[in-house]
C-alpha cells in the first residue's frame, strides 16, 4: 500500500494543527518509571496518539503532558499498577478541539 | 443528609448527555448547574460519527432548522478492504436529503455548545472551565461534587454523571469496578481540508448533501476499523484501534492511519487537502457487556460515561445514545426531587426507562455485535473472502471458461481456511447478534 502523490506530513505539524492551553504550573500526567523499568509491554510509548512517553537509554520512561488528547489511553493500556497517575487538567485548560 | 444545597442537580460534563439532562431538568422547573471542564461545551469532544437526530424531535422540535450541521447523510457506504482491493456496498437515499433527515455530519464542538445553550435558554447554570475533582458524599450517599476552583465545593440532591468515558465520578462511586483495556478502542481522527465543490465532486454529492464511509480491514494487525465523512469543506478521516492489540504491537495510531490514506480505494478521495486539526479519543467499544451501574445514591450515569456509544459495526452510533440517556436520566432526576427522594430507590426507574427505550434495548440485543466486529474473523478473513471471490468472479480468464460462483466460493474459503460447518456457524452466529 503506498502512493508516491501521498506527502505525510510529520508529527510536528500535525500537532501544530491542535490547540492546547498548556497548564504551566501543573502536570496532569506523572509516570512513576521505577515502576516502567520491568515492564516489557509497554504499551503507551506505541499506544499514545500524542506520543506523549518516549523511552530513555536507561530503561526508564520519559514524558511529556503538554500536547495530551486527554483520551485516557495510557493509564488504560498500562500494566503497571501505578506507574501512570492520571487526571484531567485544571479547568479551562488543556486540549481544545475546533473542527472534530 | 444536609437540607442546604446550591442546586437541585449538578450534572457534570456538557457533551451531548449532559446538556440533554439538563434541558429536561431546567424544564422540570429544577435548579441545576451544568459543569464543563472546558472552555466551552464541546471543546474536548471528538468522534468518528454521524448525529442521529430522530432522538431530538421530542426535545428540539425542527431542530434541523437551527442545528449547526456540516452535510446531511445522503449516501451511506461500508467498504471491506485487503492491501489493495475494495468491496462497497453504496446506499445512496435522497430522502435522507430533506426534512426530517436521517444522519448528519457536525463539528462536535459546535453541535455540542448549541446543545448546551438550549439547557441554558431552558434555564440550567452552564460554568465551563471547571473540571470536577472529586464527589461529596456523606453516609456513602453523593451529596454534590468537588471542583478545581477556590472554595468550589457544590451541594445538590442529584449528580449526573456525564464526564465521559474515563469517568473518574462513576469510578469514585464504586460503579465501575473494572476497566479491562479490551473494552476500549482509541479513535484518531484527522480534519482534512477540501474546497467544497471538490468534495462534491469525489464523493458525487451536491448542495448540502454528504456521504458516511464505513471501513473493515484497513487498519492491518489491529482490530478495528476506519472511516472517512464529509463535512461542508472538510473531510473527517480517522481509525478506530483496539487498545490491548495497538498497545502489544509496534505502528503507532498516526502511522496506521497514513496507511489507510494511501489505499487506492482511499487516496483519491484525501489527496491534496491540508490537515486543519488531529484528535483522539477513547470510545467504549463494549457497549452493553461494560455498562457501569447506572443508578446509586444520589447519582445517576449517562452518556460514554455509562458506555452508551453502540459500535455493532453496521451500525455506529453515539451522540444518539447519549441524548437518549441524559434526556432520560434528567427527567428521572426531576422525578426523584419531586417526590423527596434521591436515593437509589427513589432515582431506579431511570434504568427501567432506559430499557423501555432504544438506549438499553438497542445495546441488550446488540450485546454480542462489538465482540464478532472485532474478531479475526470479521476483520481477517471476511475481507480476504469477499475481495477474493470477487476477484475471481470479474476477472475474465479467457480461454479457460468461467468457473461458476459455487467452485470460486469454495476455492477461496479453502484458500482462507474457512470450512463450509465453520462458514455457517459464522453465519448463524452473525444473524443471531444482528437480528
Amino acid at each position: 500500500m503506498s502512493s508516491p502523490s501521498y506527502p505525510e506530513i510529520s508529527f510536528e505539524t500535525r500537532m501544530g494543527a491542535v490547540e492546547f492551553r498548556v497548564d504551566e504550573d501543573r502536570a496532569h500526567i506523572t509516570v512513576d518509571d521505577t515502576k516502567c523499568r520491568d515492564c516489557s509491554t509497554r504499551g503507551c510509548i506505541t499506544a499514545c496518539p500524542a506520543n506523549l512517553f518516549v523511552p530513555t537509554a536507561a530503561g526508564g520512561i520519559l514524558f511529556n503532558y503538554e500536547q495530551c488528547f486527554e483520551c485516557g489511553t495510557c493509564y488504560l493500556v498500562c500494566n503497571r499498577e501505578g506507574a501512570i497517575t492520571w487526571t484531567y487538567p485544571e479547568g479551562g485548560h488543556g486540549v481544545v478541539f475546533h473542527r472534530s | 443528609m444536609s437540607s442546604v444545597t446550591d442546586f437541585d442537580a449538578i450534572v457534570v460534563g456538557a457533551g451531548p448527555a449532559g446538556a440533554a439532562a439538563a434541558l429536561e431538568l431546567a424544564r422540570a422547573g429544577r435548579s441545576v448547574c451544568l459543569l464543563e471542564r472546558g472552555p466551552f461545551p464541546g471543546s474536548k469532544n471528538m468522534y468518528g460519527g454521524v448525529v442521529y437526530g430522530r432522538i431530538l424531535d421530542t426535545l428540539i422540535p425542527a431542530w434541523w432548522e437551527e442545528a449547526p450541521v456540516q452535510r446531511w447523510v445522503t449516501r451511506r457506504s461500508t467498504m471491506i478492504m485487503t492491501g489493495d482491493q475494495a468491496v462497497t456496498v453504496d446506499f445512496r437515499n435522497e430522502a435522507w436529503g430533506a426534512a426530517p433527515y436521517n444522519g448528519a455530519t457536525a463539528y462536535r464542538p459546535d453541535f455540542d455548545a448549541w446543545l448546551a445553550a438550549k439547557a441554558t435558554d431552558a434555564g440550567a447554570v452552564l460554568v465551563c472551565s471547571t473540571t470536577a475533582t472529586g464527589l461529596l458524599r456523606e453516609g456513602g450517599r453523593v451529596v454534590g461534587v468537588r471542583t478545581d476552583r477556590p472554595d468550589g465545593d457544590l451541594r445538590a440532591s442529584v449528580v449526573i454523571a456525564c464526564d465521559g468515558v474515563n469517568s473518574f465520578l462513576a469510578k469514585e462511586a464504586g460503579m465501575y469496578p473494572h476497566t479491562d483495556p479490551s473494552n476500549f478502542t482509541v479513535g484518531v481522527k484527522e480534519t482534512i481540508g477540501l474546497p467544497r465543490e471538490v468534495i462534491d465532486e469525489r464523493f458525487g454529492v451536491r448542495g448540502d448533501h454528504g456521504v458516511d464511509i464505513e471501513i473493515i480491514g484497513c487498519t492491518g494487525d489491529v482490530p478495528g476499523g476506519g472511516f472517512v465523512y464529509t463535512n461542508g469543506e472538510s473531510l473527517a478521516v480517522g481509525l478506530v484501534l483496539s487498545l490491548p492489540q495497538l498497545a502489544a504491537g509496534d505502528t503507532r495510531p498516526e502511522e496506521l492511519l497514513r496507511r489507510m490514506k494511501t489505499h487506492p480505494a482511499i487516496a483519491p478521495l484525501v489527496e491534496g487537502g491540508e490537515v486543519l486539526e488531529y484528535s483522539a479519543h477513547v470510545i467504549p467499544e463494549a457497549g452493553y457487556e461494560m455498562m457501569p451501574e447506572l443508578v446509586g445514591d444520589g447519582i445517576l450515569v449517562a452518556g460514554d460515561a455509562a458506555a452508551m456509544c453502540l459500535a455493532a459495526g453496521i451500525w455506529l452510533e453515539g451522540v444518539n445514545f447519549a441524548i437518549g440517556s441524559g434526556a432520560e436520566a434528567g427527567r428521572a432526576a426531576a422525578r426523584a426531587i419531586g417526590r423527596g427522594d434521591t436515593s437509589s430507590a427513589g432515582l431506579a426507574d431511570y434504568r427501567r426507562r432506559l430499557e423501555s427505550t432504544f438506549v438499553l434495548a438497542d445495546h441488550h440485543r446488540l450485546r454480542a455485535a462489538p465482540h464478532l466486529v472485532m474478531s479475526p474473523l470479521a476483520q481477517q478473513q471476511l475481507p480476504k473472502l469477499a475481495c477474493g471471490v470477487l476477484e475471481d468472479l470479474f476477472t475474465v480468464t479467457n480461454p479457460e471458461p468461467k468457473p461458476g460462483l459455487r467452485r470460486i466460493v469454495r476455492r477461496r474459503m479453502k484458500r482462507e481456511g474457512v470450512s463450509t460447518r465453520e462458514a455457517l456457524k459464522q453465519g448463524l452466529r452473525a444473524l443471531r447478534t444482528f437480528g
